[in-house]
This record gives structure tokens, C-alpha cells and sequence, in this order.
């Protein structure tokens, strides 16, 4: 029988690598890449950033032309929706109707955002940001007069869309249940840190606050936030960014194991050996954390499709790609290595007060993460360090004038000095 | 337009006609050349589409600014003068010729 293929359910980045990384790696079979939107694939993290005060055009959004598809022989789905996996029969029905035989197929479903249990989030002008259908009605209404905004949830969806709408003229105010921004991502000390910049920027920060119920015009627009504390906030644009849910329904309804994402082992495999889950929607071991994660990031999702696709064309290796992400807000550059959870010491080298430093995360006394504000060394430096599981002990770290630069490229480093 | 030269690992090349306005690193994601991962979509955060400038190249480049300088220190492969981020080059029709090479590794 001929080589029924790989079938990749999810057009975003992590769905879009595993298929090129699959042909750049020589594979022969069929390859078909289905998406739900009604567009190619495109780069997010532009979204709540450069798309929306213009600086980045659409065009420069698309990741590849249409011809790439062709050129490559994948076979691009776009603008239908995975509906049913015959896990058995080994085949995926679309909502179009159409079904697709694979030998193996890669869940690259995403996540979607989380909504508020309470009132009014269905009012007109309530608007969230996953997608590019998103972001444009975002850009659309963003881009006119000086408007009241509250900005639900201080992540970085939240944050990067402050401090963006900030920069276009509107009134912000970000109101967050935790008691500091970032909480899940960020050490206190950064969190604090990048709180003082948005203040300073005009962004209106409500920590450890709770909104109840909003409440609409009689036309059905928003119209005012009400918080737990009585307060009312006038608003006639509200912006969800209160976190992510994995996409793992199909995953669930084709009896995979699912649990906050759909559960892979360190090959990325389900417990059906020719499904594959990636990117935010699976659930991985961490060997550094020594338990199953979910990391909503392009690194994860890109660094997950490459290490799939070698698998499938029988270069097995298990992932264990150091993590890191970026965010871009109140015009600086915020980059993060490695994963801050269980850290028990820090140490912050350079200058915080000249928006050039870094926090240096350790446990135990070992380098486990690195936050850097401006510092674009630190953070490569970083990562090569936490990729070879080196580096500096908390009391070098102490040193004065010590930075990740001169002990990477010291000559007894383990890091390569430069040539 | 130019043509560039992504001369791989292995000593293989993949000559292409890349159009402006894009830059070397879109280009070699435009013809699906592995070797460059671009995982930051081009905005000099990563490092992963790291090259060197073929040592026998004559064609003028931009001058690197602090920003990519200092990316260059945390890439897979190690730095050497000829380093570039490719996401940093612009294709215009002055590049025309251009020879990269790929490292054996970006992440």
C-alpha cells in the first residue's frame, strides 16, 4: 500500500515547522498541513506589537508564500477544521467533510484564550487576542481617538497591548488578580521592576484585583469594569489577556491521554505511538523540572516541530531544548533563558536602573534561568550555558563587575570564546 | 533582486533569486533551507540564523549594530569575524553574489 503520509492538524508555527522541517529532512511521503483560519501561516508575537501601531506591514506577518507549499509539495488545508480522528483506522475527518489517511499525525492545535466567568464579556467591544482576525478588530479599534481601555490580566498579552495602546495615546489601565504582573513568568524582583516602567509610561496598574461583572450601554457596548472592591471603572474598550487553554478536545475525543494539554512522553509521542502532539497544546516531560510542562512559546513549538520531524524521518532524540521567550514592552527588550520555577537564590548583574541588567536565577546553586532587560549577551550567553548545564555559581556571580560575557569568553569557559 | 549562495555543512549549495524587500534570512526561509531557523521571525532576539560571510566575498554589507554584536555571543556555533544575522542583512541588488555559509548548528 502506498505511504498514506503525515497529516499535521494546526497552521500555526509549530504546525508550519514540523512540515518544512520534514522536507528540508528529505522526507518523501505525503504531507498534508491542515489549518482552521482562512489564511497561511503567519507570526504571532508581531500581534500585540509592531501590527498594531503599524510598524510591521501584513505582508511581512506571512511566515511563507504560497508558493513554498507548492514548490515543497505540501498539500496547505486552510480554513477547515479537524473534526473526528479515527485513532483505529488511522485517518482524520474534516469538517469540509474530507478525510485524511496518515501514518502519523501531529497535533499542533494550540491554545485558545481564557475567558472570564463573569458578566457582560459577551458586550460589544470586549475583545481578546489570539489570531489575526483578532488583531485587526484590535488595530481597528486602536486606531482613532484617545480611548478609556482596561486591559484584563497582566501577562504578556496583556502587558505588550498596555504598553502599545499607551504608546498610541489611549488612557490604560491594567487590572490584574495577582499581586504582582508577570507572576507565573517573572522573578519578584523583575516583575516589580518591569511594574515601575509601565507606571512610569502612564499605564495605570490594579494589582491583586478582581473584576465581577461588566456592565454595557443600553446599545449593548461596554461601558464600565466593576471590581471586587466596589470600584468602577469607566471603559469603552476591554481587552482580555488572562491566560490560555490548550486545544486538546480532539486530542480527548480520539481517547488520548489528556490532562491540561494532551500528555506526551520525552519523544513528544501520545500513548498512541503514531500521534505526535507539539507547541502549547502538549503536555511534556522536563527534565529539568523533573515534571510534565505546558510552555506557550514560538521557541517551544519550533524547537517541538524540528525534534518531530526527526523522529518521523527516524533520527529519534528525546527534547530537552532549553526554553526561553521574549516580550518587547515599554520599549525595551525583555528576554528570558531557562525556567525561573523553584528557584531558592538570585543574583542581578548590571544596571536596572540604566535598563541594562539581568537577574541570574539559581537553585540549589545552579544556573536554572535568566532574565535580561537590554542585555541581548546575557541571554544567548545564558542559554548556551543552561544548554550544557554550566555556569557560574552564585558566589562568582556576586563578583564585582562580573557579567555573562567576559566568563563565557574567558579561555577556561566551556562556552567557545569568540575566534 | 540578487542571487545568493547558502553553501551548507556538508559542502553542498543552494544558489536562489531573492527579491527586495526581504533579507538573506527570509530568503533562505522563502526556498525552505535548513539550516536557518529564524525562530524569532527576524527581529535580532535569537541568533538561530546565524552565517558567515563567505571569507572570498567582495559584496558590501550594513555595518552590524550593538544589538546584533552582542546576539552573535550566544549563538550554537561558535563566532568567528565573519559571523552575521542574516535576519540584519537587507537584499538589495547590491548584495547581488553574496556567498553565506550555514553553521552546523543554530539551537
Amino acid at each position: 500500500m502506498a505511504a498514506r503520509g503525515v497529516v499535521v492538524i494546526g497552521a500555526g508555527q509549530g504546525g508550519l515547522d514540523t512540515v518544512a522541517a520534514l522536507r528540508a529532512k528529505g522526507y518523501g511521503g505525503p504531507v498534508t498541513l491542515v489549518g482552521e483560519e482562512p489564511v497561511p501561516p503567519y507570526q504571532r508575537p508581531p500581534l500585540s506589537k509592531g501590527f498594531l501601531t503599524g510598524a510591521v506591514a501584513r505582508a511581512e506577518l506571512t511566515l511563507r508564500t504560497e508558493s513554498f507549499f507548492a514548490a515543497h509539495d505540501i498539500a496547505l488545508v486552510s480554513g477547515d477544521r479537524a473534526q473526528h480522528i479515527e485513532a483505529e483506522r488511522q485517518r482524520v475527518r474534516l469538517a469540509s467533510g474530507s478525510t485524511l489517511g496518515y501514518d502519523k499525525l501531529v497535533l499542533a492545535t494550540g491554545s485558545r484564550p481564557r475567558t472570564l466567568p463573569v458578566p457582560g464579556m459577551d458586550l460589544s467591544g470586549v475583545l481578546t487576542l489570539r489570531t489575526l482576525a483578532d488583531a485587526e478588530a484590535l488595530r481597528t479599534a486602536l486606531d482613532g481617538p484617545p480611548r478609556q481601555i482596561v486591559v484584563l490580566g497582566a501577562g504578556f498579552v496583556g502587558l505588550e497591548l498596555a504598553s502599545t495602546a499607551r504608546v498610541l495615546g489611549h488612557d490604560v489601565t491594567v487590572v490584574e488578580a495577582q499581586r504582582r504582573v508577570l507572576a507565573r513568568a517573572l522573578t519578584p524582583q523583575m516583575s516589580q521592576w518591569l511594574a515601575e516602567r509601565h507606571a512610569q509610561q502612564g499605564v495605570r496598574l490594579l494589582l491583586g484585583q478582581e473584576v465581577t461583572a461588566l456592565h454595557g450601554t443600553a446599545a449593548g457596548e461596554v461601558a464600565v469594569v466593576r471590581l471586587r472592591d466596589g470600584r468602577r471603572l469607566p471603559a469603552d474598550l476591554v481587552v482580555v489577556g488572562v491566560g490560555a487553554l490548550p486545544n486538546t478536545q480532539l486530542a480527548a475525543e480520539a481517547g488520548l491521554l489528556v490532562g491540561d494539554g494532551v500528555v506526551v512522553d520525552r519523544w513528544l509521542r501520545t500513548d498512541d505511538r503514531s500521534v505526535y502532539a507539539i507547541g502549547d497544546c502538549a503536555r511534556f516531560p522536563s527534565t529539568r523540572l523533573g515534571r510534565h510542562i505546558r510552555l506557550e512559546s514560538v521557541q517551544n513549538a519550533s524547537d517541538q516541530a524540528r525534534c518531530v520531524a526527526a523522529a518521523i524521518c527516524g533520527e529519534s532524540a528525546p527534547y530537552t531544548a532549553v526554553p526561553w521567550f521574549w516580550s518587547e514592552q515599554c520599549a525595551l527588550r525583555l528576554q528570558m533563558a531557562g525556567l525561573i520555577a523553584g528557584h531558592d537564590e538570585t543574583v542581578t548583574v548590571g544596571d536596572p536602573d540604566g535598563a541594562r541588567f539581568s537577574v541570574l536565577c539559581f537553585r540549589e546553586g545552579r544556573l536554572t534561568g535568566v532574565e535580561s532587560v537590554g542585555r541581548p549577551a546575557d541571554h544567548g550567553i545564558a542559554r548556551r550555558l543552561l544548554s550544557s548545564d554550566t555556569g557560574p555559581s552564585p558566589a562568582e556571580a556576586r563578583t564585582p563587575g562580573f557579567d555573562l560575557k567576559s566568563y563565557a569568553t574567558k579561555p577556561s569557559s566551556p562556552v567557545p570564546a569568540p575566534a | 533582486m540578487a542571487k545568493i549562495t547558502y553553501l551548507h555543512p556538508n559542502g553542498t549549495a543552494t544558489v536562489v533569486d531573492v527579491q527586495a524587500p526581504n533579507t538573506v534570512m527570509r530568503g533562505a526561509k522563502l526556498h525552505n533551507i535548513d539550516g536557518i531557523e529564524a525562530q524569532c521571525g527576524g527581529s535580532a532576539q535569537c541568533g538561530t540564523c546565524h552565517v558567515y560571510v563567505d571569507e572570498d566575498s567582495t559584496v558590501p554589507l550594513p555595518p552590524m549594530d550593538s544589538v546584533e554584536d552582542d546576539v552573535l555571543y550566544g549563538t550554537a556555533c561558535p563566532r568567528r569575524d565573519s559571523s552575521r544575522l542574516s535576519c540584519q542583512l537587507p537584499v538589495t541588488e547590491e548584495i547581488d553574489g553574496l556567498v553565506v555559509r550555514l553553521p552546523e548548528a543554530q539551537s
